[in-house]
This record gives C-alpha cells, structure tokens and sequence, in this order.
C-alpha cells in the first residue's frame, strides 16, 4: 500500500493543487499560498537529494582510487577539487578566513574567477566548431528538402551579413519573411503538439495511469 | 525480494502534508471563493481536454483498437540496445539537464524504465549520468525497479546510476569525456536540454555511436536533428512511454491529445478565415484576455 498508492497520491495532489489554485481562488487565497509553500519546499527536497548525489560521487570515486582503476588519478583530483571548493564555500558562507590568510570570500571568488569561469567558458566556446562541423553535415546537398533548407539558411547567414546586404539590398526582407513565416510557423507546430502532450501526460500522471516514473508498473 | 521504498518519497509525503496546514497559518483573509476570471479561457481548454482525453482513456480501457502512427526513433530503441550488446560495449543514456518538476524528464525517465528493462535482459552495461540531484533520485530508483522487473537485480550498482555535478558545462564535459573515454555503442539524449546538446550530440556522434534524442526544447530540436540518427521530436517524446508499453489506457490518452490538436486546427483556421474576411478578432482575443 505504501510502496504502490502513497507515491501516487502525492503525486496526485502535488499536481491537483496547483492547477486548481490556477482556476480557483479560496478565502485568504489559501490554495494559491500552499502551492508557493510546496514549491519552495521542493528546493529543500532538492538540497538533500544533492547530499546522496555527493555520497554516490564520493562512493564511485573512493573506489576507483582504492582499485586502482583506469583514470583513477582523474578521481583523486575530483574528490580533492570537490573538498577544497566546499571547504571554502563553507569559509565564505560563514565569513571565517583560510588558514588565517585569505579572507572565505577572497579565495571562493579566487576558484571561481581562476578556474570555473575560464573551464565553463571553455566548453561554451566549443560550440562554435561543434556548430560549424554539424551544420557542415546538415547541408550537404543530398535530396530536394536538404537543398532548400541550405538555400533558406544561405538566405539567412547572407541576410545578416553587412556586406552582403550592400550588394542584395532585398535580403533583410527576405531573411524577415522566412525567418517569421515559415519558421515561425513550423516552430508554432511543434510546440502546440508538446504543450499538448505535455498536458496529456501530466493528465495521466495525475490519473494514476502512468506511473514508470516512479519505477512501478501497470496494476501495481 | 523487494526493498524499502525510497526514502526521498517519505520526505516528500511529510512536506506535502504539513503544506496545508503552514499555508493556512499563513494565507491574509481578504479573498474569498470564486474563480480566477483571467484564467477562465485556459478553464474551458482545460475542461474540453481532459474530457476529450479521458474519454479516449475509456474506450481504449473497453477495448476498442486504436491506431497510433509509427514513430521510427521509439522503434530504433531496441536495435541501439541490441547493436550495443553485440559489440558489447555500454549504454549510455542522458535523461537531459533539468529537474523532476520539468514534464520531459518525467517522460525520459519513463523511456529511460524501457531502456533499463531491455540492457538487464540482455546483460548490457547501462549508465545514466545526472546533473539534477532530484532527477537522480529518480532515475536510480527507476533503474533499479526495471532491473528488478527484468529478474537480474544483481547487475545494478551505484555506477549504473550515478550522480556528476550541478553545474551545467561540467556535467557537459564529463559526460563527453566518458563518450571519447569509453566509446559507447548507444547513445540515448532525452529529456530536456539546453546549450549542451550540440556538445554532446556531436561528441557522440563522431564516436560512431548510434544515437536517439527526444526533446521538446524548440531551439535545440535542430541540433538534435542533424547530429542524431533518429530524434524524437516534442510530442513523440511524451508519447514515448505509451508507445512503448503499447498499453491500451495509455494509448488512448495519445488518440484523445490528437482530437484535441484536431479542434486546436480547427480554431485556428475559423479564427483566421473570420479575421481575413471581417477583420474580427474575437477568437483571438478570447484565448488571450480572458
């Protein structure tokens, strides 16, 4: 009983609740207040479901290291990467100096403007290849509908190009055209059918019909 | 034998217990009962979909047969698991970047229990790497259940399911890095994503791997399309879990989704046929004020 309708009841009325606050207003707007109570309770549910992300992590790579596995030393350095940034988030967080030397602050910022920073930066900038290498594949000239996708996109990339619209004065109207009719169009096609099966499946979601999510079966 | 439910669910149930009872402590008494006009549209859409839906639910429950297109991404899924046991090599899936509270991660972890199901059958290494801590909670118990349900609970360990990081690009790099590393036969990309689906899609994609994707994020559908060998396009992506359990109740939620998009068309072509020749935008402005 536990295990089967207890996880669906929550989920029913995790669900029910804030649609029919959407709907309905009750005396004090009550319905309307739980729905923000439950939603800022899900980011304390989330704080410690990232505890047993951190023990899963620290459970892999214990024992890669422990083995000797392949890239063992790879996990060293995560686990160790992983302690130094916690522990000087915990010294920024509580105002407390490192070592008596640097102030928490002062060295958490240190991580973040020496280190994060230039690696996220690095995978975003790796997109730019990755762009050119896929659009590289997508309009190579293999049927009538890869043609025109690279006529409208060579249209495009022209029609935002100075250059270009010096000597074709007429592409940035057709860029437009293409850019808020046609696209637009397909792209209006594709999200009313996931907003619809969206709501589809949060409606068997709410209804108890499919319940995989949750590791159960049909008839459990 | 069957474990202890999962802890994570008990502290939900006592939080959405108490939820009421705070709210009520808390709510100023100043309105009362009555219906929020601005939304009163979005009411009658409501109403007429979940009755379309739900009717559809009940006819395919008394047995009537109802034809769903073929959907070649969902049909792929078992030959991608099928060619990574021949090579013997893993299945890596990636149930996207967002939370649980995100309808496509609820859906990629229903086709993420198809996929589970199968490489326990077959004995095929599976891992799922997360960047939500939530969604990993989930994912490992979902996991854990279709190993359960496939009769082999002993392949499952805290490797398949694992857990890499918060942050967006580093989950990123890690899950690439673990594409070039460890070359995975089967790639499977569904949920929701951002930025990091080119990244990922061509770091597998020049690994050779065979890849599925399924999103219903507009801007990285494109992405999806060119890197991917089969892409499941926004609604086949909720459909996924009903197609591939190919059960009757689910499947006539899909039918009644489809009678719903059929009277959307239809809307949409009246509103525009009315505006054209009388220049009255009442349909328009009725989905939108009210």
């Amino acid at each position: 009983m536990y295990k089967k309708q207890f996880p669906l009841l929550l989920a029913f009325l995790g669900g029910a609740i804030p649609i029919v606050s959407f709907f309905i207003t009750t005396p004090g707007d009550r319905l309307k207040v739980t729905t923000d109570t439950l939603q800022d309770w899900m980011l304390i549910i989330a704080g410690a479901a990232l505890l047993l992300g951190v023990v899963n992590l620290f459970q892999i790579n214990l024992r890669k290291i422990s083995t000797r596995a392949k890239g063992w030393p790879n996990a060293l350095w995560l686990l160790l990467s992983l302690v130094i940034a916690a522990i000087l988030g915990l010294a920024d967080a509580f105002d407390t100096s490192v070592f008596g030397i640097w102030g928490g602050d002062v060295a958490f910022q240190w991580i973040q403007d020496a280190a994060f920073k230039p690696l996220q930066s690095t995978m975003f900038s790796l997109l730019a290849f990755y762009v050119a290498s896929a659009a590289f594949r997508a309009f190579r000239v293999r049927n009538v509908e890869a043609g025109i996708l690279l006529s409208a996109a060579l249209i495009i990339m022209l029609g935002v190009n100075p250059y270009a619209v010096k000597i074709l004065p007429f592409l940035p109207d057709t860029t437009n055209w293409i850019m808020n009719i046609p696209n637009a169009a397909a792209q209006r096609g594709i999200i009313i059918g996931a907003a619809l099966g969206a709501a589809s499946f949060s409606l068997r979601i709410l209804l108890g019909i499919e319940r995989s999510y949750l590791g159960l079966q049909k008839g459990e | 034998m069957r474990k202890h439910p999962i802890t994570e669910v008990s502290v939900a149930a006592v939080l959405l217990l108490l939820a009421p009872g705070y709210a009520l402590a808390q709510a100023p008494e100043t309105i009362s009962w009555g219906l929020r006009m601005e939304n009163f549209s979005a009411l009658i859409l409501f109403v007429v979909f979940s009755g379309v839906v739900m009717t559809f639910i009940r006819l395919a429950h008394g047995g009537r047969d109802l034809y769903i297109r073929r959907i070649a991404g969902l049909n792929a899924v078992e030959e991608a698991i099928g060619r990574s046991t021949e090579l013997g090599k893993k299945v890596l899936y990636v149930p996207g970047i967002m939370s649980i509270d995100e309808v496509q991660t609820l859906a990629s972890l229903a086709v993420l229990k198809h996929v589970a199901k199968h490489t326990a059958q077959y004995g095929t290494p599976l891992e799922v790497p997360n960047k939500d801590p939530l969604t990993y909670a989930a994912a490992r118990e979902t996991v854990k259940e279709a190993y359960l349900e496939a009769g082999r609970p002993d392949l499952f360990n805290e490797e398949v399911v694992n857990y890499v990081t918060y942050d967006q690009f580093a989950y990123t790099a890690a899950v690439t890095g673990k594409m070039v590393r460890e070359k995975p036969a089967a790639n499977f990309l569904v949920g929701s994503f951002y930025a990091e689906s080119l990244l990922l899609a061509e770091a597998g994609q020049s690994t050779g791997a065979i890849q599925i994707a399924g999103t219903a994020e507009v801007a990285q559908l494109p992405f999806f399309v060119t890197t991917c060998d089969y892409t499941l396009i926004g609604e086949e992506l909720y459909a996924a879990s009903a197609y591939l359990s190919r059960e009757p109740v689910m499947l006539g939620s899909i039918k009644g989704q489809d009678i719903v998009k059929f009277i959307l068309l239809c809307w949409i072509v009246l509103g525009i046929l009315i505006y054209t020749f009388t220049g009255n935008t009442a349909m328009h402005d009725w989905l939108l004020s009210q």
